[in-house]
């Protein structure tokens, strides 16, 4: 009698609660309302985004062609070594093909014996080599802008969604459950796609070019990419979102080298503490059911 | 509570031994087997073992972090992140400390709560109460230091931020900030003194964590019921009752803990901070992480740069005298009726002001802002003398064994 009475009620409360929860895996465009004048930045799909998250080693190779050919002309990534390149979880190039990148880069290392700086081909061990030698060198030669360095880019940048304040709670919890880490790259996906021809009657400055993504959309770097921009050896169409999107992955990589190891320990970590927990509430149990509480 | 005598038995020559000459093993066990602990407490109760496991967490990490980093200004940001890149799993290392800031914060602010809406800081439990908030009063400076340690944008604008606050002292407040800068604005002599503090602070927190502890022993738990443990029938003892509780606590509480540190490192921390500190640079929006939020939202809402200051101050030292504020004697919030919705309704403002924290401080932000911050003193100053006053206390049971039990029989042969 008293189980009958309470049995509906704990499916309603179940049913209620699986509703909510499978309800944050529901995309959350029903709320996307437009807002003020900066466009809606997307998610995107990447594939080392949410729990089962890796990089696609050809993805980020694809990704280091471009950067190596179009970006690396003013960006540096002084962050990282050339032996980088063929670590695990990362582009993965052979150590032969990382040597040879790192060959083409000229290291000033040391000085002769009359006091003269002296140069060498790159090692795996050495950094990245910057573009200019300074900030004055960069700015003077890019139109009074400094192109800055990319290392960590793929985190430095973040968007902020236009959506009206009481679902914010909600998109918190579902970038938490979802373990949204690519605001960064999704910023820089949109950037390299946001370049548009200026609306009528916006009069851009001397040397700019209009962007719909960044702020105050004149931004001083012209239009990088371009389909057909860098030859992609895996056949893999060379279309501007393909460039864009590979060049993304390789920087949400260098911002993040090791998000393979981490993210695969992670599961490691909950299946271990999940056991451990349900053995200690079986053992709470045990030991609880001596007294009244 | 402290003065129940120890069951321990030394069981071999050596322990005996050592039990005659310094009886540790005797104090643990009758602290921490023994110890007779309400037999009603609630998973709320559970965030004190939570909270030790945090500060543990906290202070192995950091001194790892402390090996590899390097605190100049020309070199902390790029050490950060070899740590990062180099050291065998630093970003581990690294993401498990910063992820643990948020973690303490939000197991301390539960166990906040749950003092307040429990009435755990009435008598005989006021020192204990005093020695948790000079606890939260310095791991705000600890976290706030080693947040600056980072040395990104957001790092030094909110040390530039909050050091400067000191210059609205009237007379001597441009000289103290000189003194607490080493100079004549941040820079290194800033950071290397950030750096000691931040490494000397945590042992500071775990001194008073003995005490709280200790204090806590002395008077025992508070219970859900409010009602203080009388007979041994409203106690069980600590092992393996609680031992075995707090432990699958703590477990559940590190699962959290882990999604964040392997899935979410970076979702509560800010992406300017990635990158490095340019001081000719302001940023467009200098937030503090979101548990100093609240206590942000508190400073702006006063236009008066001093008066902001001295209530942000005020919005954590009210905390000190809260025992003396409240009027009821009856503990539990559960048995106050007119007390409980401005319970709920302060915890409401708590979270306002953490939204509102992260927000500019204009227009209907500002605003809602103000009447928050006008509400979050009201109920201390106002709200909990006057209801404590005026307020008809539900009947509350005789005894913990009682309200368990529910009916005295049973409580009688139990």
């Amino acid at each position: 009698m008293n189980l009958s009475f309470t049995a509906p009620f704990k499916t309603s409360k179940l049913s209620i609660a699986v509703l909510v929860v499978s309800s944050l895996f529901v995309s959350p465009l029903v709320f996307a309302a437009g807002g003020g004048d900066a466009p809606e930045i997307k998610r995107q799909e990447w594939s080392f985004s949410g729990f089962f998250g890796r990089y696609d080693k050809a993805q980020l190779q694809r990704g280091f062609g471009v950067y190596n050919e179009v970006c690396s002309s003013c960006h540096g990534l002084k962050l990282l070594s050339y032996r980088n390149l063929a670590e695990k979880g990362g582009p993965e190039f052979s150590k032969e093909q990382a040597l040879a990148i790192a060959k083409e880069a000229t290291v000033i290392d040391g000085v002769d014996d009359e006091g003269e700086p002296l140069e060498r081909p790159g090692k795996l061990s050495d950094r990245f080599v910057p573009p200019f030698k300074n900030e004055a060198a960069a700015r003077s030669v890019n139109n009074g802008a400094y192109p800055p360095d990319l290392s960590v880019m793929a985190k430095a940048r973040t968007f902020h969604r236009h959506v009206p304040w009481y679902t914010e709670p909600y998109y918190w919890l579902y970038d938490i459950t979802t373990g949204y880490e690519e605001k960064g790259v999704d910023y820089l996906y949109a950037l390299l796609m946001g370049y548009k021809t200026a609306p009528r009657g916006v009069v851009l400055n001397d040397g700019m070019s209009y962007n719909t993504v960044f702020p105050g959309h004149q931004i001083a770097m012209a239009a990088p990419l371009s389909e057909d921009a860098v030859e992609y050896a895996d056949g893999t169409p060379t279309t501007l979102d393909q460039h864009a999107r590979d060049v993304s992955a390789f920087l949400a990589w260098t911002a993040e080298p090791h998000l393979n190891a981490r993210k695969d320990m992670g599961k490691r970590v909950l299946l271990y503490l999940v056991i451990l927990a349900l053995l200690l509430y079986l053992a709470k149990r045990s030991v609880w059911s001596r007294v009244k509480h | 509570m402290s003065d129940h005598s120890s069951s321990y038995e030394p069981s071999n020559g050596f322990t005996r031994w050592l039990d005659e000459r310094l009886p540790i093993m005797r104090l643990m066990h009758g602290q921490f087997i023994d110890f007779p602990t309400p037999r009603n407490l609630n998973y709320l109760w559970t965030f004190g073992a939570i909270l030790t496991f945090c500060l543990m967490v906290q202070i192995i990490t950091g001194i790892i972090l402390a090996m590899h980093y390097v605190p100049h200004g020309m070199h902390a940001w790029s050490s950060v992140e070899h740590i990062m890149r180099d050291v065998n799993w630093g970003d581990l290392i690294r993401y498990t400390h910063a992820v643990g800031a948020s973690m303490f914060f939000l197991a301390a602010y539960i166990h906040m709560f749950r003092g307040l809406y429990y009435g755990s800081y009435k008598s005989p439990r006021e020192i204990l109460w005093i020695l948790g908030v000079m606890i939260i009063l310095c791991m705000i400076m600890t976290a706030f230091m080693g947040y600056s340690l980072v040395w990104g944008q957001m790092s030094f604008w909110a040390v530039t931020v909050i050091t400067n606050l000191f210059t609205a002292i009237p007379v001597v407040g441009e000289s103290i900030t000189q003194w607490i800068w080493g100079g004549y604005s941040v820079g290194d002599p800033t950071l290397n003194r950030l750096l000691s503090l931040h490494y000397l602070f945590p042992f500071i927190i775990a001194a008073l964590v003995g005490l709280h502890i200790w204090a806590l022993h002395v008077v025992g738990s508070n219970n859900p019921v409010g009602v203080e443990a009388k007979t041994p029938k409203d106690s069980v003892s600590f092992f393996p009752f609680y031992v075995i509780k707090d432990g699958f606590a703590v477990i559940v509480f590190a699962l959290l803990f882990a999604w964040f540190v392997f899935y979410a490192p970076n979702y509560l921390g800010h992406s300017d901070n990635f990158n490095e500190a340019n001081p000719l640079q302001t940023p467009p929006h200098i937030v503090p992480e979101w548990y100093f939020l609240p206590f942000y939202a508190i400073l702006r809402a006063i236009p008066d740069k001093l008066l902001g200051v001295i209530a942000m101050v005020a919005a954590i030292c009210v905390l000190f005298v809260i025992p003396w504020l409240d009027t009821s004697k009856v503990r539990s919030t559960s048995y106050r009726p007119l007390y409980k919705p401005f319970f709920w309704l302060f915890v409401i403002t708590c979270l306002a002001l953490g939204y509102l924290g992260a927000k500019a401080p204009e227009g209907y932000y500002l605003l809602a802002s103000q009447l928050f911050t006008a509400y979050y003193f009201i109920h201390f100053l106002v709200v909990m003398p006057l209801i404590g006053m005026i307020e008809t206390p539900k009947q509350l049971p005789d005894s913990i064994a009682e309200d368990v039990l529910e009916d005295t029989s049973e409580a009688e042969k139990a």
